[in-house]
C-alpha cells in the first residue's frame, strides 16, 4: 500500500527514510505539536514549498531543463485566487476558479514559451524565461489597477477558513478555521507532491531522465524530445501554480515581492540543489531544511553581527540582509561539490 | 550508377528574395525606423527617439558583444555577465564622484579626461574581476549547460551583494559632467549631448571590433574558433588561452557599457546589471549566439523598439521587446544571423 503510494520509489537508504518520517509526522501533526503562530505558519511554508521545488526539480532534475520563471508560475496562481476572491466575493467557488484559471494561464503560458524556445536548444529556454519572468513582474507592478502593484492584494477568504471559526478543543488545543486551513493546505500538498512521484516514476518519467541523460540518442530512438520538454514544463507549471494558490489561500495576501520577485527564485534553486536534483525526496529534504535555516539562522546573524560590532567590515558581512550572498556562495559550493545533494549522499553511503 | 543528384542547374535568374536573404536582418533597422516615423507622426519627437533609442542600442551592444562572443568560442553561457556591468558603474561612478572638481568644470578637457579615467578604472576593475571570474566559477564546470547556468547565478548573487557590502545598500544619484550636460537642437528636435557621444562610442567600437575580427590574426583565430573549435586546437592554437582573453575583454566591456548606462541614468543600483540582463539576453538570441553583427543589429533593433513603445505606450516597453523576440525567432528560430557551427 505505502509503496503503492510512493509509486515505487522507495527513499533507499534508512537515514533518509526516518527523516522523511519525522518531517511527515511534524507536518502532520504540527498545530498539536507546536505552540502558536509562527511554527504553523513555518510548517504551511514548508508544505507549499515541498510542493513547489517538487515541481521545479520535474524540470531541473528529471528534464536537465533550467527555468527562470517558476516564480511567475507560482505567482500566476497566486494572483489567480487573489483576484477570483476580489471580485466574486469569498467563497469556495472563488478559491476553485481561482485556482483553476491560475493553473490554465500557467500551462497556456509555459506551452507558448516551450515551444519558442525548446525547438531550438535548451539554452535558450534558461534566458527566455529570465526576460519573460521579468517581463511579468514589470507588468503586475505597473498594472496596479489590477493587481495593487507593489502594495499587492489583501482579500477575504471563506470564513470557515479563518481563525474567527472556533470549533471547540482537542488534545489540549484549540481548533479553528486556522487549523482547518493548515490541514487543506497540507492534504492538497501531499497528494500534489505524491501525483509528481507519481509521474517521475512513470513511463513519461523515464524519457525525460534519458532525454537528460542524453537528448540526442533519445531522439534517435524515437521519442519527441520537443514534445516531452513541453509536457514536462507545463505539468511542472501546474503544479507551481497550484503551490501559488494554496500559498495564496494561506496567506490572504499577495504581493510581487512574495511570489513574483527573482529571490524566490534563488531560494527554490537552492532548495533543490541542496535537497538532490533528480530525485523527488531531495525536495522535501531541502525545502524543510531551508525554510527552517531562513526563519530562525537570520536572527543568529543579526546577533552575530551584533556581537563583531568593533571588527571592520564583518559585521556588515553578517548583516541580516547579507543573508543573499551567503546563500550564493553556498549555492555555488553545493553545486561543486554536492551536485547530487543530501539525498544524493545518503543513497551513496549505503551502496558502498 | 548512382543516381543523378537533386540539384539542377537552371537559367532562372536570382530571385529578389533570394538576393535580398542575406541583407534582411540589416534592413530591418530602417524598416523600423520608418515604421516609427508613421506611428509617431512628429518629425522632432521622432528624430530625438530615434537618437535616444539608438544610444540605448549601442549601450546594450557594448554589453551584450562580450557575453555573444564568450558562448560562440567555448559554448559557456554567463548568467554573471550582468554583475560585471553593475561593477563597472559603481567603479566608474565612484571615480567620478572623487573627481567632483574635474567634473563640475565646464572644461570640456578636465570633463573628458575624468570621464576617461573613470572608463579606465571600471574596465581594468571588470576585467580583472572577469579574469578571477572564469578561473573560479566558471572552469570547472566547462561543458556542463546546466551546472555553468546554476554556478553563474550564483556567482551574480554573491557579486551583487558583496557591492551592497562595500558600497552601502542604497542607490547613488550623481550629475553628470558639465559640458555633457544639455542638448543639441537641430531641426526643432532636442537631443542630449551624451545620447550623441554614446552613439558615436558605440559605433566606433563596433568598428573597431569588426576590424579586429576580420583583419587581424588574433581575430582570425577567434573566428575559426567560434566556427570549429578542435581544428583550430589540432593546428596547434592554444584555444583556451584566446578563450580567457576574450572571457576577459568581454567583461572588461560589460563594465564599459555598465558606466555608460550609469551616466545616461545618472543613478547607479546594484540590480542594475541584472536588469539589463534581460535586454543583453533578448539582443543576444535574436542575433544569433555567437555572432557579433547579430547582436549589434538586435542591440539597435531592441534600443529603438523600447524608445518608439515607451513614447506611445509606457506600459508595454519591456513586452515589446519580448513580442520582437517571438517574432523574430518564429522567423528564423536560430536568430537573424546564425553562426554556422562546421560539424
Amino acid at each position: 500500500m505505502i509503496v503503492k503510494l510512493l509509486s515505487g520509489d522507495k527513499p533507499r537508504s534508512a537515514v533518509l527514510t526516518a527523516v522523511l518520517l519525522v518531517i511527515l509526522i511534524c507536518l502532520a501533526g504540527a498545530p498539536f505539536i507546536f505552540d502558536g503562530v509562527r511554527p504553523l505558519d513555518t510548517a504551511a511554508r514548508i508544505c507549499i514549498f515541498i510542493l513547489l521545488v517538487a515541481s521545479y526539480d520535474l524540470l531541473l532534475g528529471y528534464g536537465g531543463i533550467v527555468s527562470f520563471a517558476h516564480t511567475m508560475f507560482f505567482g500566476l496562481g497566486a494572483y489567480g485566487v487573489a483576484l477570483a476572491s476580489t471580485h466574486m466575493g469569498r467563497g469556495f467557488d472563488a478559491l476553485l476558479a481561482g485556482s483553476l484559471a491560475g493553473a490554465l494561464a500557467a500551462v497556456v503560458l509555459a506551452l507558448l514559451i516551450g515551444l519558442f524556445s525548446l525547438r531550438v536548444r535548451a539554452i535558450f529556454f534558461a534566458m527566455i524565461t529570465l526576460a519573460v519572468a521579468s517581463a511579468v513582474a514589470v507588468l503586475v507592478s505597473q498594472f496596479s489597477g489590477i493587481t495593487g502593484g507593489e502594495d499587492g492584494l489583501t482579500y477575504k477568504i471563506p470564513r470557515v477558513l479563518t481563525s474567527a471559526n472556533r470549533m471547540g478543543e482537542f488534545l489540549g488545543t484549540r481548533i479553528t478555521g486556522k487549523t482547518l486551513n493548515y490541514y487543506l493546505v497540507f492534504f492538497a500538498s501531499l497528494i500534489l507532491f505524491l501525483l509528481l512521484l507519481r509521474i517521475v516514476n512513470s513511463p513519461f518519467g523515464r524519457v525525460l531522465q534519458a532525454i537528460r541523460e542524453n537528448d540526442f540518442r533519445a531522439e534517435a530512438i524515437g521519442y519527441r524530445v520537443v514534445w516531452y520538454r513541453t509536457a514536462a514544463t507545463c505539468l511542472s507549471a501546474a503544479a507551481a501554480a497550484l503551490a501559488g494558490s494554496l500559498f495564496a489561500i494561506w496567506l490572504r495576501y499577495v504581493g510581487p515581492d512574495t511570489t513574483l520577485s527573482f529571490e524566490i527564485m534563488l531560494d527554490i534553486l537552492l532548495m533543490v540543489v541542496i535537497g538532490g536534483m533528480g530525485t523527488m525526496y531531495g525536495a522535501v529534504i531541502g525545502a524543510a531544511l531551508f525554510i527552517l535555516a531562513q526563519t530562525y539562522l537570520q536572527n543568529l546573524m543579526g546577533s552575530a553581527s551584533e556581537a563583531t560590532a568593533g571588527l571592520p567590515l564583518i559585521p556588515d558581512l553578517l548583516n541580516p540582509n547579507r543573508w543573499l550572498m551567503w546563500l550564493g556562495i553556498l549555492f555555488i559550493l553545493s553545486v561543486y561539490f554536492f551536485p547530487s545533494g543530501i539525498v544524493g549522499r545518503l543513497r551513496q553511503r549505503r551502496a558502498s | 550508377m548512382t543516381a543523378a543528384p537533386d540539384h539542377r542547374p537552371n537559367f532562372a535568374s536570382v530571385s529578389l528574395a533570394e538576393r535580398l536573404d542575406g541583407a534582411l536582418p540589416v534592413l530591418l533597422v530602417p524598416v523600423l525606423v520608418v515604421f516609427g516615423f508613421f506611428a509617431i507622426g512628429v518629425p522632432s519627437s521622432w528624430l530625438t527617439l530615434t537618437v535616444s533609442g539608438l544610444a540605448m542600442g549601442m549601450m546594450i551592444f557594448i554589453m551584450a558583444s562580450g557575453l555573444t562572443l564568450v558562448f560562440g568560442l567555448m559554448d559557456v553561457i554567463n548568467f554573471g555577465h550582468g554583475a560585471f556591468i553593475s561593477v563597472g558603474a559603481f567603479v566608474g561612478v565612484s571615480v567620478l564622484i572623487a573627481l567632483g572638481e574635474w567634473t563640475g568644470a565646464a572644461s570640456l578637457l578636465l570633463n573628458m579626461s575624468a570621464v576617461f579615467l573613470a572608463v579606465v578604472a571600471a574596465m581594468t576593475v571588470t576585467g580583472a574581476l572577469g579574469w578571477g571570474f572564469e578561473r573560479i566559477i566558471v572552469k570547472p564546470v566547462y561543458g556542463a549547460h546546466l551546472k555553468q547556468i546554476l554556478v553563474t547565478v550564483g556567482g551574480l548573487i554573491v557579486i551583487e551583494q558583496l557591492i551592497h557590502v562595500i558600497w552601502g545598500p542604497d542607490e547613488i544619484f550623481f550629475n553628470r559632467p558639465e559640458t555633457l550636460k544639455g542638448a543639441v537642437t537641430f531641426a526643432g528636435a532636442a537631443m542630449e549631448k551624451y545620447r550623441l557621444l554614446a552613439v558615436a562610442v558605440g559605433l566606433a567600437l563596433f568598428i573597431a571590433m569588426r576590424m579586429v575580427l576580420r583583419r587581424t590574426k588574433i581575430g582570425l583565430i577567434v573566428r575559426a574558433g567560434v566556427e570549429n573549435g578542435p581544428m583550430v586546437e589540432a593546428l596547434g592554437y592554444r584555444l583556451r588561452l584566446v578563450f580567457v582573453g576574450v572571457f576577459i575583454a568581454g567583461s572588461a566591456l560589460a563594465g564599459l557599457g555598465g558606466v555608460m548606462w550609469g551616466l545616461y541614468q545618472e543613478v547607479i543600483t546594484a540590480g542594475m546589471g541584472e536588469k539589463m540582463m534581460v535586454l543583453v539576453f533578448i539582443v543576444a538570441i535574436i542575433g544569433g549566439l555567437g555572432s557579433v553583427e547579430g547582436a549589434f543589429i538586435g542591440a539597435l533593433l531592441v534600443g529603438l523598439m523600447q524608445n518608439y513603445v515607451a513614447f506611445l505606450e509606457p506600459k508595454l516597453a519591456l513586452v515589446s521587446n519580448i513580442a520582437l523576440m517571438t517574432a523574430i525567432l518564429m522567423w528564423r528560430p536560430q536568430g537573424m544571423l546564425p553562426v554556422v557551427k562546421a560539424k
